[in-house]
């Protein structure tokens, strides 16, 4: 039996909706999923501090909880004055977080598998870096490639390593989230498809395919650690990267 | 050499550098769980750096894997 372990990550057409340009524009499940994301976020956060009760309830406590976690992380990686920023990181990680573990159900679409995705939440990220770096410290900024107290011999050379190290940062940003994402569920799909082989093998396949089974269950585990630390990651980042354009200079 | 055969052999000699990573985050996680022990009260302020040292290191070996893929299915 065939089994491909990337046929999760196609996107399909759900909803044709127009040609632009002799492109093809449709609705995509990749499109459903971050739509039923967003419902999710907002229902969460929107219902669950609706009742503003004084002792929280469940929900609640989630929400405050998320939103506290968020808020001492920007608070400690990009300062007091970081905060300005919270909004638009707690958005990058409740986003994040919701495709990470609505994309561990079975048969659902994991957004952010899609190069494509974390590609522009990351450039996003980075536009906002160097247009408020400029934008708050001027030509400043530039101060974040020049390292005092380097000997006027290598300093070329560290510049050119700062520069080429800053340029890369949208790169890693988001290579990271997407090839975590990616090998894990491409990790899940080859020990699913070693259950289906084994058992399909006779009676005493069954046997051997609790094996395999039991390691599923166990990297399903894994996955969901990793679906929170690395929506974490990407929002602890964020703000180390918004820092920079906040108090340049090291 | 059939170029296919070549594209797995290559695909294969970039994971390598993914054991660089594993050692690089297990040297990370190490010494911050005998520092953390050490010197408990402290531990919880350097979480933040843990995970940082944790995500630059394993950039690196993520862009070996990204080569790996690449190989196997991107070209």
């Amino acid at each position: 039996m065939q089994i491909d372990p990337i046929h999760q990550f196609q996107i399909h057409d759900m909803v044709p909706m127009m040609k632009l340009a002799g492109r093809e524009i449709a609705f995509t499940n990749s499109a459903l999923f971050m739509l039923i994301i967003v419902v999710g976020v907002s229902a969460l956060m929107i219902g669950a501090s609706a009742p503003r009760a004084v002792v929280p309830g469940r929900l609640q406590s989630i929400a405050e909880l998320s939103y506290e976690f968020v808020a001492n992380t920007v608070r400690s990686s990009a300062g007091t004055e970081g905060m300005k920023f919270f909004p638009f990181v707690f958005t990058l990680f409740m986003f994040v977080l919701f495709a990470n573990l609505i994309g561990l159900i079975p048969y659902s679409f994991t957004v952010t598998s899609q190069i494509i995705i974390t590609a522009a939440l990351a450039l996003t990220v980075f536009l906002i870096v160097v247009v408020y770096g400029f934008w708050r410290n001027g030509l400043h900024f530039l101060n974040l490639f020049v390292p005092k107290g380097v000997p006027k011999v290598i300093l070329p050379a560290i510049v050119f390593i700062e520069v080429l190290s800053f340029l890369s940062r949208p790169v890693s940003h988001s290579v990271r989230l997407f090839a975590n994402m990616l090998a894990g569920h491409i990790t899940l799909q080859v020990f699913a498809g070693f259950i289906i082989m084994l058992a399909g093998a006779g009676v005493l396949g069954w046997f051997g395919a609790v094996l395999p089974f039991a390691m599923v269950v166990a990297l399903t585990a894994l996955e969901l650690l990793v679906a929170f630390l690395q929506a974490y990651v990407f929002a602890i980042l964020t703000c180390i990267y918004l820092n920079d354009a906040i108090h340049p200079g090291h | 050499m059939d170029p296919v055969a070549a594209k797995y052999i290559g695909a294969g000699i970039a994971c390598i550098g993914m054991g660089g990573a594993g050692v690089g985050v297990g040297i990370i996680f190490g010494s911050y769980l005998a520092a953390a022990l050490r010197n408990p009260s402290a531990a919880q302020g350097q979480f933040g750096n843990l995970i940082f040292g944790f995500a630059i290191t394993e950039a690196l070996g993520i862009f070996s894997l990204l080569i790996a893929l690449l190989l196997l299915f991107g070209l």
